[in-house]
């Protein structure tokens, strides 16, 4: 990156101290829309999930989903947050073409949760508290595509395509309080809150909580304080980045581009700013200043919402325990150094592997299959690794492993049979006939014949340069075709070399 | 079958369900005198005939095969175009919607449809029912039957006219500010706005939604009742929709035919809705209603509503605040018309532009310029914020009142009809004009426009405005009905009997030139 343009980073922190501030978007996984009893679904044909309300038609009403809201209280619990006694929508007024009313049905000075905190933490073991300001509700808007232009991106485009269908998906914006102190973490802080935000969602059950598919979204912002000053930057706010790398490398990228911009004597524009996986980088969009006008005012075809602290409390009783205890209560039943656990929470395979291992499975052998071979083969296919076999299914691969049935290369067979839906691992043993051979007869012979093809490795085994055996165990494997065990193998290579005549 | 148009939908009930007379054959009667006669008063927007006499050979065949019925199956209604129709062109007057036709019906449309009602048609209407003239309609003028040069006011004038022409025994209308009743009253036919909540608004394009009701328009006010028993009630599509069980209008209607119906009913005459700016007229009729009233054993008090006197510029900040927001979503990228920019690029907020300012006419761009304006950051507190507390304080005002008594009473309009063009120049005078019917909308209690007489010095129609707590609707047909049957006894006949005959179109006059 050149030099003009951006500050070395540590450089940036010598000089300016980060003031972060986060809004996160989780997208419920509620059955309906927010507003209509359209299918909220992933991948319909475009504009079939659409009726009156949604489409924005003249004479449409809205209508809330009580599950939506149900969620949203569920969430904001879990972030710590008062629940609001009396909570309203307002309109959010702005023309779009993606927005079917031309206003989003949102909350302004009455959202549902707020005044909540998680405290998160980093790799380095340090703790930081994140206060989260309020978790209201409003709805998606359409998805646009921009046609016939280079970059898909509107600059360029002939014409652009609307598609109604998640217009009008229950949404909740997470919006935390300026997050100080940060120093060096801030682009950890960044990357480990949302994974945070995404974690608890998915654990509630509330969220699909897959960021690749939108269903959470981040918009960072980032302003610089010169050191010795008390006065905030002016910030940017970079919008819809999408995966929890670029959350880090954005932060990073925008706290060395304000800086050079500062220190050359230049000012920051107060704007929106897109994040550009391709090249890293991130680029100026809409000025956005404090004065922005959405002209919000209580949505009238509502009623205000009022959910009684029964309701609340009971929903409290719902919650699930907290992802960060949860993480360090299997850290320590499964007794994983700290590389091992991290490896497997950032690799969404928290689930997985509890679930292997409450099939029955030994938990590094959980962790070794599904961080190993089955992310592998995920990583190949494009697809999630969790989608690829069941918990089950492995925890019985495992076994056959363990009993000895399956070596560690016969049972990568078998997983790409069970994958390719050849039925259960035992099945896949069978009808691929992929067993270790048990029987010693033919795992012997081979094993004569490797040793009397090498009579220098004979004879130094015999001289007790037990390491030796190493070559012959090759052979034989070779000969078995993989089909023997390895420790079974070497125990008689040396067994036959001290009888063999 | 011209006398089919003269009667009340009851009446034309009573020979339909003794099958004396076929849907089809009222239904045909209708058309015929729409035919005569609308092309000179313009009620309507769209005439659907054969819909509507396929409508009416359907429940014909129904009933003839026995089938239990709604007691207004068969009787044809005019629909305010307001109003979503699957079938018919929506517009709500509007340029922007020219040729639209819904993909759904509002939910009173279905629930009229379920009903057995037969649909003759769309009524003209002010754009977006901003008006109290339907002089802003983007398609011409409706004319006042009672006199051609004089409107029939508005927004619902469409709806008012066909009914008061005998083109329909009831019609649709929707009232924000008293687009129902100042209609019903310059036209002496009956109107109603129901509490606010009590009949569904989805499918009326929303003009205000905080004040926008749906109610029946009708020539008598058991006519309403039957009406208002098909369209009210919970529906769950409309949020703000009230959960009650309604009694039956209709049985609160026939009850106030009973002898002695008005004995020991206390009614209110609201201090602030009489005197200054009120027709001599008009004035002379309403008290001549209050002294029918006390004759028949009503108990009349004066009662204040002193914040009364906010309410029209309390209305003038909401409304259009709304409405800026409402009516964001005409835009040319879903339905509607679309025009493209005479210059510049083709980026959706120039054809959004263009198609806005070539689809809206005046009175909509310059109420969205208002609410827009007053919904402003900086300026919400002052406009938006402190017309939500007048409306506040004439909720309280209400509340005073109806601790009192148990109906209030004023005229529905300050004049008789005005003639056209007398208040276009002047959005003011037009404005204050709905001083009478606003209060209602603005604290969502129920009002009705029944009509009592003819002005002396016009002889155009007054019309009473009963106004009844929140939820109390029965209430109003209760004390409409029995006002109704004493004035019409006082007169021997009814008002609408009185309206000028209506001289059939001569079709083709103009092309023939004046030969
Ligand atoms: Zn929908």
């Amino acid at each position: 990156m050149a030099s003009a343009e951006l500050m070395d980073y540590d450089k940036a922190l010598e000089l300016f101290e980060p003031v972060l501030g986060f809004e996160v978007h989780v997208e419920l996984n509620t059955k309906t829309k927010m507003f209509c009893g359209c299918a909220n679904e992933f991948g319909s044909g475009a504009n079939t999930n659409t009726c009156p309300t949604c489409l924005g038609l003249p004479g449409g009403l809205p209508q809330v989903n009580k599950k939506a809201i149900e969620s949203s209280i569920r969430l904001g619990l879990a972030l710590g947050c008062e629940i609001a006694e009396h909570s309203r929508f307002a309109r959010k007024n702005y023309f779009y073409p993606d927005t079917a009313k031309n206003f989003q049905t949102s909350q302004y000075d009455d959202p549902i949760c707020h005044d909540g905190s998680i405290t998160i933490e980093l790799e380095s073991g340090r703790l930081v508290t994140v206060e989260i300001e309020r978790a209201h509700m409003e709805d998606d808007a359409g998805k646009l595509t921009h046609m016939g232009g280079a970059t898909g991106r509107i600059q360029g485009a002939d014409y652009s395509l609307v598609d109604y269908n998640r217009g009008g998906v229950p949404l909740v914006e997470i919006v935390t309080q300026m997050i100080e102190g940060a120093e060096h973490d801030a682009p950890e802080i960044g990357k480990t809150y949302v994974a945070a935000i995404r974690e608890i969602a998915k654990g509630l059950g509330v969220s699909n909580a897959r960021m690749e598919e939108g269903n959470v979204r981040c918009d960072a912002n980032v302003s610089l304080r010169p050191r010795g000053s008390n006065v905030l930057g002016t910030r940017t706010e970079t919008k819809n980045v999408n995966s929890l790398r670029s959350v880090e490398r954005a932060v990073r990228y925008e706290i060395q581009r304000q800086a050079a911009v500062l220190h050359a004597g230049g000012t920051i524009t107060q704007e929106t700013r897109h994040w550009h996986e391709d090249t890293g980088r991130t680029s100026a969009g809409r000025p956005k200043s404090d004065a922005d006008d959405y002209r919000y005012f209580p949505e009238p075809d509502l009623l205000p919402m009022a959910p009684s602290r029964e309701w609340v409390e009971e929903l409290r009783l719902t919650l699930p325990e907290p992802p960060a205890a949860r993480r360090k209560r299997l850290q320590a039943a499964w007794g994983f150094v700290n590389l091992e656990f991290q490896d497997v929470v950032n690799s969404d395979l928290l689930d997985a592997v509890e679930a292997t291992v409450a099939a029955g499975a030994s938990a590094q052998a959980a962790r070794k299959w599904w961080t190993g071979e089955i992310a592998r083969l995920a990583n190949v296919a494009g697809v999630a690794a969790d989608t690829l076999v069941t918990p089950v299914q492995l925890a019985a691969l495992i076994e056959l492993v363990e009993a000895g049935t399956l070596t560690d290369r016969l049972a990568r067979q078998v997983l790409e049979g069970v994958i390719a839906g050849e039925g259960t691992p035992t099945q896949v043993v069978d009808s691929r006939g992929l067993a270790v051979v048990s029987d010693d007869g033919p795992l012997v012979a081979a094993i004569d014949a490797a040793l009397l093809g090498q009579p220098d490795v004979l004879a130094k085994i015999r001289d007790g340069k037990v390491q030796a055996a190493g070559a012959v165990i090759g052979a034989v494997m070779k000969a078995m075709r993989g089909q023997a065990d390895a420790a079974r193998v070497r125990e008689l290579v040396l067994e036959r070399a001290a009888t063999i005549e | 079958m011209t006398y089919l148009t003269k009667l009340s939908a009851a009446a034309l009930s009573d020979l339909l369900i003794s099958r004396e007379v076929s849907a089809v054959e009222a239904t045909r009667a209708h058309l015929e005198h729409i035919t005569a006669v609308d092309t000179d008063l313009h009620a309507f927007l769209h005439v659907a005939g054969d819909a509507a006499l396929a409508t009416a050979a359907q429940i014909d065949a129904r009933r003839a095969a026995g089938e239990e019925l709604n007691p207004l199956a068969g009787v044809p209604i005019a629909i305010k175009d307001v109003l979503a129709t699957q079938d018919m062109p929506t517009t709500a007057g509007s340029k922007i919607l020219e040729g639209w036709i819904p993909p759904y019906d509002a939910t009173v449309v279905a629930r009229l449809r379920a009903a057995g009602l037969v649909p003759l048609g769309k009524t003209n209407m002010d754009e977006f029912a901003m008006g109290s003239s339907t002089e802003h309609s983007a398609y011409g003028i409706t004319r006042n039957p009672w006199d051609r040069d004089r409107i029939p006011g508005g927004s619902g004038g469409g709806s008012a006219a066909a009914v008061a022409s005998f083109q329909a025994p009831l019609a649709l209308g929707s009232d924000t500010g008293g687009s129902i009743r100042q209609p019903a009253a310059v036209t002496g036919s009956v109107g109603v706005k129901p509490t606010y909540g009590g009949v569904s608004r989805y499918g009326a394009i929303a003009l205000a939604s905080s004040l926008d009701q749906v109610g029946p328009v009708s020539r008598t006010v058991y006519d309403a009742a039957l009406l208002h028993d098909v369209i009210g009630g919970h529906d769950p599509l409309d949020s703000t929709s009230l959960t009650e069980r309604w009694p039956s209008m209709a049985a609160a209607a026939a009850a106030g035919l009973q002898d002695d119906a008005l004995r020991g009913v206390r009614v209110g005459v609201i201090k602030e809705l009489s005197g200054d700016g009120f027709q001599a007229g008009v004035t002379q009729r309403f008290n001549e209603t209050l002294a029918l009233l006390v004759a028949a054993g009503a108990e009349i008090t004066e009662v204040s509503a002193p914040n009364f006197e906010y309410a029209v510029a309390a209305y003038y900040l909401i409304l259009p605040a709304e409405a800026s927001s409402n009516l964001a979503r005409f835009d040319s990228v879903r339905f509607g018309i679309r025009v493209n920019p005479e210059s510049g690029s083709l980026t959706s907020e120039h054809v959004m532009s263009a198609t806005r300012e070539a689809g809206f006419g005046a009175e909509v761009k310059r109420r969205i310029i208002l609410g827009t304006y007053a919904l402003s950051a900086g300026y919400y507190d002052a406009y938006y914020g402190s017309a939500q507390k007048v409306r506040t304080l004439i909720q309280r005002d209400f509340a005073a009142a109806f601790s009192q008594v148990d109906v209030l009473v004023s005229p529905s309009a300050p004049t008789t009809a005005f003639k056209f063009g007398e208040k276009l120049a002047d959005p003011m005078a037009m404005y204050i004009n709905d001083v009478t019917t606003i209060p209602a909308n603005l604290a969502g209690v129920p009002g009705m426009s029944i009509p009592i007489g003819l002005a002396p010095e016009d002889g155009l129609p007054v019309g009473l405005q009963i106004m009844a707590p929140a939820k109390a609707d029965a209430r109003l047909y209760t004390v409409g009905a029995a006002i109704e049957q004493l004035l019409e006894a006082s007169w021997g006949h009814t008002m609408l009997s009185q309206a000028p005959a209506l001289t059939p179109t001569e079709m083709f006059a103009s092309e023939e030139g004046a030969v």
